[in-house]
Parts: structure tokens; sequence; C-alpha cells
């Protein structure tokens, strides 16, 4: 234990630890020093000089930001001379400041305006000429306003030290400064925001939000990004009935106030033009308009047409990587114990199977890292995917835990992921070469010539180097599958102290689809479908029987419907055309397509009823991030026209002449939370926006097939096919080819 | 360059000689002795010998010299650096300017002693921009000195390596400041960083550091070869040496000239300067550089030394002592003076 520092602000004694600023002691005395180039997590700039206090046998007056607390210290930070220099840096601030609040998109959550309506400085004694520079667009995404900047660097050192991007950096001097992104002109960035959300002033502006609303008009509601894995915590903005921004101004959640670019711009998709409002039944060849009512009903006759007809082998179920747990658990439910078939699968981007059963089969069900673990870890390793990408968080999460504490980070990748910047030993591997590397690095074979493409001894070293490390956190993508996750988890726990894993998923519901079962072999919570215990329970708390063999995975549905076998397909929320790369010949054999979409994509073509789905907007719910980490999405808005895929099930049952006793995804939950091994989480927590750790223990069957689990791979800027419909999204895309993404 | 008979030139004593700034004339005149002696005793003691001689940095604090050295690190496993402060660009001073011109063996020695004293084996002097051709001049001393073997590897045989180069200012005033200067150097923007940590522990390129003025780093050879007590002795008690002075503004005989510390600023302008020009009465005095407040007529008894100054309230600074008559529109040079900052001021 330390000894504390004791000093007195204010005339009230308080006791830190060595080495705090006095800003942060005043702050946890509940004393606000007003700052703006201070920033908690970044460097300090000691710029804007608002942070002055008086400090007793010092001869001038001190930043408080960048003064460390001493023994004996007394402060005041509240003095007429402290005042008055408050009030002369705001006068000096405002020089050049256009003062066009009415107008600014920053009016009303201002730091400047805050400030000056505290100190005051009304009257300004500079009559010079302001100077005017006209406003540039750095991006389609990012606007600055030089004559509103006032110069704290916050952008720039978010951008660098945070991002790892490093596009700002300042031009000309004095009163002419200002910032100048990385191309002069423009911008070649992440496009990830965080410069516009931490302006403390309206200098940047986001090219979804500007000039449409004034804060106090848009309703806040807390929810959960619907893209990547990662489950980061959103604030959306809506104003009537429509998106304008996405924030986490209040650093709650797994995420603090990190978004990535399509967190914070990449939900446009919502109030997309193309989103459909109305059921669409085909008739004579083409899809018209219909009621909600004839398309259920609609859809109820042919599914019972082709069960009586075909039997229940006959019909298959896709789910979806981005709808809520509840939904995907009725759908499994909808599945065996209405429809009576396992014919049920999703595109699976990662094996979270393989990995539960390999942790169970070892005794350690609990070693499953969650995203802050990975930001506190002292060691980690990165073993395929590329993060900076696919998983923007979990690489945000990795690079602060490298900067703000010294982890080490190892990574293995066939590819010069970004992420090697940050990397104390970077181990590049021959394509496709991870699962060789971890077979090599747990010494079960040698490593074959070309594996390693750098130097020999590369390997060794690499490993040498990890058995030096403990409480090492493992994060791997879908280049470790099947016995792959056997084969790092065995040795993985051999490392010194508890290891921890992570398998990364695409997208923001990867992980709750497989833990809530929509696998032709596996009962929600990772049972075996041929496990009679696990059968049971949901026989009896379903009150029906389960098809007891397994049903056919994804790809063998879609060969299926190839070969004829397969005659009615519902798909809720996933675009296997797509995906898979299908021509329309592929579905060919199929009696009845059904479709539940925000969109006419490309299998929602091919539909014989497509049915409007609500948003991640739109509903309410829960999630579980790559980590198996739950989460509450929570309504945020209506759309005219959709239903929500809880809502679609519910309805199908009822058609089918089944009495579900669920009122609202709450219901769900509470029959997860009592049903699904490992989801025995406590509900206060998550419905006050905590991200709560899932505990998942079973012995799934082993991976059938190779080609069940591959990532889609997108990029920073794109998600699916959900991307396709965002404006921002697209928009820097296409900015960007030119460079091929060099940030 | 004028002389006065009140002057000790310690500094300037080369200056006269025709072509002084040549390898051959300097080592002629006692050149590189103090260099040779100081390989010779523990690096150490070099540090003690100029921390006795109270030299305190010539570039506008004051600094005590040998105490900045002595917070170097002595075991650390980063390289370590010299720089010299050669921007001089405070409003009135002109000081590191001639110091180069007519004598750059004198600096390079004392740098090169610096080097010894905190085991740096590279240095650095970043001359302001607008000196081009004061590059020129120190290059070729730089280029005479490692042809000679005083830089480069195992220089007089000793078995100590030092490297060093001129590097070139952009011309902006910010980039004297000790830490602008080091990120100019690093080519960052010259913007100060956060102090702490200081240039001797965390300095260029995140290594230990220590940076001196030209003037500063000029006096060390002197202190070296005479002793520390004797360098002290010829100033007031903690600012030892002597120091150029740049006499300039309304006064008679404006020029630089090399005088104790602690000389009469009242003296300086009469016995010195001689006088208010054009017999015109004083108004007042910027004493060190356009950045210290300015001494009325009333205040110019003072001794022009680091203490005397801060405890009336102004500072020393870079010795730029400017003279202001009685026809001055103080609010005009108040505003002149204000144009230079707003215009030099980095944002
Ligand atoms: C705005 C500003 C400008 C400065 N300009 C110079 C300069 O031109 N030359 C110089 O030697 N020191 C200058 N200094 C002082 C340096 O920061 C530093 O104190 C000095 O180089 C240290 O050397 P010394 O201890 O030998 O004086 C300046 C300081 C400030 C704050
Ligand atoms: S949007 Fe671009 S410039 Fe701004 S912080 Fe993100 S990466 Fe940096
Ligand atoms: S743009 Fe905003 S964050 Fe960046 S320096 Fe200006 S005021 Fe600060
Ligand atoms: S990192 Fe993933 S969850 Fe977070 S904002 Fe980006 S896409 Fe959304
Ligand atoms: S907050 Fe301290 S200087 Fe800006």
């Amino acid at each position: 234990m330390v000894d504390l520092i004791k000093l007195t602000i204010d005339g009230k004694p308080v006791a830190v630890p060595p080495g705090t600023l006095l800003i942060d002691a005043a702050k946890q005395m509940g004393i606000e020093v007003p700052s703006f180039c201070y920033y908690p997590g970044l460097s300090l700039q000691g710029a804007c000089r608002m942070c002055l206090v008086a400090i007793e046998k010092m001869p001038k007056l001190q930043t408080a930001c960048t003064t460390v607390v001493g023994n004996g210290m007394v402060v005041h930070t509240e003095t007429p001379e402290v005042a008055n220099a408050r009030k002369a840096m705001l006068e000096f601030l405002l020089t050049n400041h256009p003062l066009d609040c009415p107008v600014c998109d920053k009016g009303g959550e201002c730091e400047l305006q805050d400030a000056v309506f505290r100190y005051g400085a009304a009257e300004t004694r500079f009559l010079e000429t302001k100077q005017h520079e006209e406003e540039k667009k750095f991006s389609s995404l990012v606007y600055y306003d030089r004559p509103r900047c006032i110069l704290c660097y916050r952008c720039i050192r978010v951008c660098d030290e945070g991002m790892d991007v490093n596009a700002y950096g300042i031009g000309f001097r004095g009163a002419h400064s200002e910032i100048i992104p990385n191309r002069g002109e423009h911008l070649e960035c992440e496009e990830c925001g965080a410069c516009i959300d931490i302006c403390p002033v309206g200098a940047l502006t986001s090219g979804t939000y500007r000039y449409k609303t004034r804060p106090w008009e848009v309703t806040y509601t807390g929810t959960v990004c619907n893209h990547c894995g990662d489950g980061c915590k959103t604030t959306l903005s809506v104003r009537n009935n429509v998106v304008i921004r996405a924030n986490n101004r209040d650093h709650s959640g797994v995420n603090g106030e990190f978004l990535c670019v399509k967190g914070r711009f990449g939900w446009d998709f919502v109030n997309s033009e193309q989103r459909l409002t109305s059921p669409l039944i085909r008739k004579n060849g083409k899809q018209e308009e219909a009621s909600w009512e004839e398309a259920l009903a609609h859809t109820a006759e042919r599914l019972q047409a082709v069960l009586a007809q075909h039997g229940p082998g006959a019909v298959a179920v896709i789910g979806s990587n981005r709808t809520t747990n509840e939904e995907n658990y009725l759908l499994q439910r909808f599945a065996r114990s209405v429809l009576g078939t396992n014919n049920l699968d999703h595109h699976r981007t990662a094996d979270f199977s393989s990995l539960v059963r390999a942790l169970t089969e070892a005794g350690a069900a609990d070693r499953h890292a969650t995203i802050e673990e990975i930001g506190a870890a002292s060691s980690i390793l990165v073993i395929g995917n590329d993060p900076t990408h696919q998983h923007p968080l979990i690489a945000y999460q990795v690079r602060q835990a490298v900067r703000q504490h010294g982890a080490r980070l190892y990574v293995v990748n066939a590819g010069e992921i970004k992420l090697r910047r940050q990397a104390s030993q970077y181990l590049q591997v021959s394509p496709r070469g991870e699962a060789e590397a971890v077979r090599a690095l747990a010494g079960q074979v040698t490593a074959s010539q070309d594996l390693c493409t750098g130097e020999a001894e590369a390997l060794p070293t690499f490993a040498q180097a990890l058995t030096k490390e403990s409480d090492t956190v493992v994060i791997f993508g879908d280049e470790i599958q099947g016995q792959g996750v056997g084969d790092l988890v065995r040795w993985g726990l051999t490392l010194s102290g508890r290891t921890r894993f992570v398998a990364l998923g695409d997208y923001a519901n990867s992980r709750g689809a497989a833990d809530m079962g929509l696998f032709p072999d596996t009962l929600p919570g990772y049972q075996p479908l041929s496990s009679e215990a696990a059968r049971q329970q949901f026989e009896s708390a379903w009150g029906s029987n389960l098809p007891t063999t397994s049903g056919r995975n994804l790809r063998s549905i879609l060969e299926g419907i190839r070969a004829g076998e397969i005659k009615a397909l519902l798909v809720f929320g996933a675009n296997p055309v797509r995906t898979f790369k299908l021509e329309k010949a592929a579905f060919a054999g199929l009696q009845f397509l059904f479709v539940a979409e925000l969109f006419r994509t490309e299998t929602a073509e091919f539909a014989d009823i497509v049915v409007p789905a609500t948003s991640f907007a739109e509903k309410s719910g829960t999630m579980t991030n790559t980590c198996g980490q739950v989460q509450a999405l929570k309504r945020t808005m209506r759309k005219a026209g959709t239903r929500s895929d809880l809502e679609i099930l519910l309805a199908l049952a009822r058609l089918f002449g089944q009495k579900w006793p669920y009122q609202s995804s709450e219901d769900v939950l509470r029959e997860i939370i009592a049903l699904v091994p490992g989801y025995g989480i406590p509900l206060p927590g998550l419905l006050v926006g905590h991200a709560v750790a899932t505990r998942p223990e079973g012995a799934p069957p082993p991976l059938e097939r190779p080609d069940l689990v591959f990532s889609s791979r997108d990029s920073l800027f794109t998600s699916g096919t959900l991307s396709r419909y965002s404006w921002a999204l697209n928009s820097v895309d296409e900015a960007k080819k030119p460079y091929g993404h060099a940030f | 360059m004028r002389g006065n008979p009140l002057e000790v030139k310690i500094l300037t004593r080369r200056f006269g000689l025709p072509n002084s700034a040549s390898i051959d004339v300097y080592l002629a005149n006692e050149g590189y002795q103090a260099l040779k002696k100081a390989l010779a005793i523990k690096p150490d003691d070099v540090i003690n010998e100029v921390k006795k001689s109270a030299l305190r940095g010539r570039g506008g604090a004051g600094f005590n010299a040998g105490m900045k050295w002595g917070f170097v690190p002595k075991q650390a496993n980063k390289p370590k650096y010299v720089v010299c402060n050669a921007d001089e660009s405070e409003p009135g001073t002109c000081k590191d300017r001639v110091l180069m011109e007519y004598d750059p063996h004198q600096l390079l020695e004392g740098i090169v002693i610096a080097g010894y004293a905190i085991q740096s084996h590279q240095g650095y002097i970043y001359i302001r921009g607008e000196y081009r051709y004061l590059m020129e001049i120190v290059d070729h001393a730089i280029a005479e000195a490692y042809a000679r073997g005083y830089l480069g590897k195992n220089i007089l045989g000793s078995g100590f390596d030092f490297d060093l180069c001129t590097h070139s200012g952009a011309g902006a005033y910010e980039c004297g400041e000790e830490t602008a200067l080091l990120n100019s150097l690093e080519g960052l923007r010259g913007y100060p960083r956060v102090k702490p940590p200081f240039p001797a522990v965390i300095g260029l390129y995140g290594c230990p550091t220590i940076i001196n003025n030209v003037e500063t780093l000029s006096n060390v050879p002197h202190i070296v070869l005479q002793g520390g007590d004797w360098y002290a002795k010829l100033g007031t008690p903690n600012n030892g040496g002597t120091r150029l002075f740049c006499l300039s503004g309304h006064i008679e005989r404006p020029g630089i000239y090399e005088l104790p510390m602690g000389f009469p600023l009242g003296r300086m302008i009469e016995e010195v300067g001689g006088g208010v020009w054009r017999g015109k009465r004083l108004k007042c005095v910027i004493p060190g550089g356009s950045s210290c407040p300015v001494l009325t007529a009333e205040e110019i008894d003072v001794p022009m030394d680091f203490d005397s100054l801060t405890k009336i309230g102004s500072m020393l600074g870079s010795g730029g002592v400017v003279v202001l008559d009685e026809d001055t529109c103080m609010v005009k040079a108040a505003w002149r003076i204000m144009k230079f900052y707003a215009h030099e001021s980095c944002g």
C-alpha cells in the first residue's frame, strides 16, 4: 500500500494516491475545475489554460491538469484571481469565435458555452474584425469549422492515441493555427467520428447530424450497436422517428465512449427509403403488397400444406446473426416444436460451439474473457482475423491495454494486419496457416518450412516469449475452428495463470444465435440434441415433443433445396443468396420461400412471401456479444408497417394453434434465464444497461464440416447486407477505394 | 565591434584577432586546451567544476548549468544528447550570433566538454533559420574539428566519441523554447511540451538531453581551464562570470559588451553605452529582451544579475538591454511588442 498524498483543496483536506493530477483530485471532492484540453485517458496538453488554480507558495497560477499533487499543497480553485484568469482566457478564446451558437450543432451541449455561462465573458475588449474561414469538408462524415475551433488538441490526440490513426495535425501559427487532415484537404482515416464526439465545441461536426436539430429536441435511448459482434453500447438520438445521431457520451457499457464508424454512423440503414413497410405476396410471379393478416395466414397455410404432403423433413429454417436472443430462441422453438424439424441453422461466423465444448471438457468453462478484461489484460494473443476492421472495439481494447498499461500483444496472422503495430511479437504465417501455427506452438507438430514467412527462429521465439506471460487473453478468428479450437484451448490452458478466450464472430448477435441453439444438432445453451435430459427439459416446458434426430445444417439445407428434398424454407434476417453466392436456380426446387427482412434483399427477391421486419432501433430484447456478454436492446422509435420477428413468430405460432405464454420479449427472456444453461443472469443489472457475462457449459457435437464456419471478412465500412443500405458507410467506402484503406 | 575599457573580455577575447573563426587561430590561442584537460578528469568532476562556477543559463531563465547537467540520469540505457540552443530570437538579443561568427570553436569545445560531462555521444546545434550565413561558419568549424580529431571517434586518444551537427530552424520564435525546439528538431511542430518531465530526463526522442544556450556553452572551456572558483568570482554571488550585454535602442553607443555579472544598469547606460542619445532623458529600460518587464528610470541602479532583477520584479533574460528615451510612446511600444508575440504565438 502506497502512502496517500495529503493536501487541501478549497479548505477541505483530501488524500489521494501519489501521481494524481490536481484536476482529478478536485474532481474526486466534487469540485469541477473547468478544462478544455484536459481529457482523461489522453496525454496532457496544457494548451487551453482554463484550469488555472492558485497554489499557495507558487508565484503564478498553475494548470491543475498538469500539476501533480504534493504533500501539504494548499490549493484554491475559486479565488477572484482565478475567476479573473478564466474570464480572460474565455475572452481570448472568443476573440475569433463566431458566436453562432443559435445555429451551431453544439449549442446546448458545448463546453465553451457552459464555461462562458459560468464565468461570464460577455463583454470583450477586442474590437478587431474576426478572422473568418469557410467551413471545410474533411470527409462525408467529418466537417471542420475553423473559427469555432479552440485548439484544444483533443481531436489530434484521440485520433493518434485512441485510434492509432493520427490523421490530424495543426498547421500555421498563432491565431491562424488550424486543424489539418492527413491528406491536406481531406481525411484518409477510419472515420470513427471520435474526433467529432470529443470536440468540446462545434468545430468538428458530423455529416449525418449537422444542422438537423437542437440537442434538446431529440429523445435519447441507450441501446446496442447492431453491426459487429463486439456489442458497443450506444445512445441513439431520435427526432420525429428518424435516428440522427449515435454516441456514447455517458461512457457506459463495455465500450466507454468508443464507437467505430459503423456504430457512430452506420445505423442510418434504419432510416433508409428502401425499408420494407408492407408484406409482399407473390401473385402470378410478381411480388405484390398485401396485408399482414393475409401474408401470415398464407404462410401458415403453405407451410401446413408442405408438412402434410412431405413431412417436417422437407421444411427448413435459417436464422439471423442480428436478431435478439428472444427471437432466436422462439425461432428454434417454432422450428422444433411447431414445425417439428431440426433443419435449423444460421451463418456461423465463429466456432463458438467448439470453444464451449473444449472449455467444458477441460473443466474451464469460466474462461471466457469479457471486453473489459481484454482492455485490462497484461498479455493478449490474437490469432487470425483483422480486428481493426472486423472487431473495432476489441482492436481498441487491445490498443488501450498496450498503451495504458504496457500489455504485451502477440499476433499470429497471415496478413500484415494493423494491430501488428502494437505487437511486441508478430508471427506472420502463410495464408490460412494460423491453425498449423497453433499446433506448432502447442508442440504437436513441427512447423512446415513455409509456415513462417519470416525467419526460421520466429516461431520458437514467439512460443518462448508467451511462456513468460500469465493471465493471457487469447482471441481467435474463424481460422481456428473444429479440432483447431480444441488444440488452442488445451495449449492455452497450459500457459501460466488464468488464460481466457474469445472467439470472434461477425455480427451483433452471432454469439446469441449460437447460444440460443440455432443449430441442427444443438439445443439452446450448447446442449446436444442427443441428450435426452436436455430435450426433456424443453419438452416439458413447452408441452410438446421435439424431433430427436439431428437436422440438416446450412450447407445441407442448401443442398437439400437443390436436390428437391427441402420444399419450404423460412429465412429470418439472413441473406443466404448473397452469403453463399447462390443463383436463382438454386431455389428452383422450393415450393415455398418465406423471408422476414428489412429490405428487399437478393433472398427476399426470390421469396413467395416477404414480411417487413423491425430493425434493432425499433424493438427491445437482448443481444449477446462475441465475448458472451448479454446487453439489453431498447426500442427507440417505431416504424409503421413493420413487426418484429418476435411478433411474427408469436402470430405464426397462433396460426398453428399454439398457445405460447409470451406477451413480450421480457417473458421470453425469463424463460431463457430459467432454461438455458449459462444464462442464469440477474435481470436488474441487464435492465439498467449493464453487460452481463454468461457462462455457457456443454458438450455440443463436434463441427460436422469446415465450410460451415466462415467469417464474411467485413471491412470497417461494410457490415454484410445491411451496410449496403447505409448512406454513411457507402459514402466513406467509396471515397477510400482509390487509397486502398491506407490509414 | 566597439570596445570599452570597462569590459572584461573572456568570451570575446579572441574576437579582434584576424581570422578568429579558424581552428588554427583558435589553437594558437589556448584552443581545445580545456577539452584536453576535461578528458583527463572524471565526467562528474567536470560537472562539479561547472556547478562551482555558478554559471547560469544565458538563454533567459538563468538556471544553474551545472545543476541542470547533474539531473541527467547517470545510468540510462538510452542515448543522451547535448543540444545547443542557437535560435536567438528574443527581440533585442544578438550575442549568440557574434559568438558563432567570431569564435565558433569556443562553442564547439564547450559542447564536446558538456557531452563528456554527461556521457553523451551526439550533439546538435539548433540555429535560428534567419542565421543562414552562420550555418556555413559553424559547419565549416565542425568540419575542421573533425579533421583535427576534436570531434568524432576517440577524441584526443581518450576513447571518448562525440558527433556534432547543425540543424536549421525555420524561423519561429517559439522554437527557442527548449521543448518546442526539441519537437522541431524531431521534425514535429514547434510547440512546447508539458513539463515535467524535463528534458534532462525525457528530452530529444524521449532520451535524456541537456539544452543550453550558445553563450552558456561558450563559457565552459574557460571554466574548465581556469577553474570554477575563478569564474564565480568574476560575478556576484550565485551569478558567476561575465555576460554579453546587447545594448540597443536610444543610446549613443549601441553594441555588444562583455561585462561582469552584476554590473549596474545605470553605469552600463552611461559609462559603457555613452548615455541616452541626443542628450535626452531616459524613460525606461527593457533589461533582458522584450519579454522582460520594463524598468523605469528610477530603477536603474540595479546590479545586472539574475537574482537582483528578479528581486525588483523583472528578469535578466537574454541580455538584450533596450533603452527608451523620454519621447517614446509606451503604448505604441507595448503595441509593437505585442504584435511580435501575437505573430509568433504558437496557438
Ligand atoms: C518563448 C521562449 C523563447 C525562448 N527562446 C530562446 C532562444 O532563442 N535562445 C535560447 O537560448 N533560449 C531561449 N529560451 C530559453 C530556453 O527555453 C531554455 O531555457 C534555454 O535554452 C536553456 O539554456 P540555458 O540554461 O543555457 O539558458 C526561450 C524560452 C522561451 C519560453
Ligand atoms: S474520424 Fe478519422 S480523424 Fe476522426 S478520430 Fe476517427 S480516425 Fe481520426
Ligand atoms: S477541432 Fe475541436 S477537438 Fe479539435 S482542436 Fe479544435 S476545438 Fe479541439
Ligand atoms: S465496434 Fe462493433 S459494436 Fe462497436 S460500434 Fe463498431 S460495429 Fe458497433
Ligand atoms: S485543461 Fe489544463 S491547460 Fe487545458
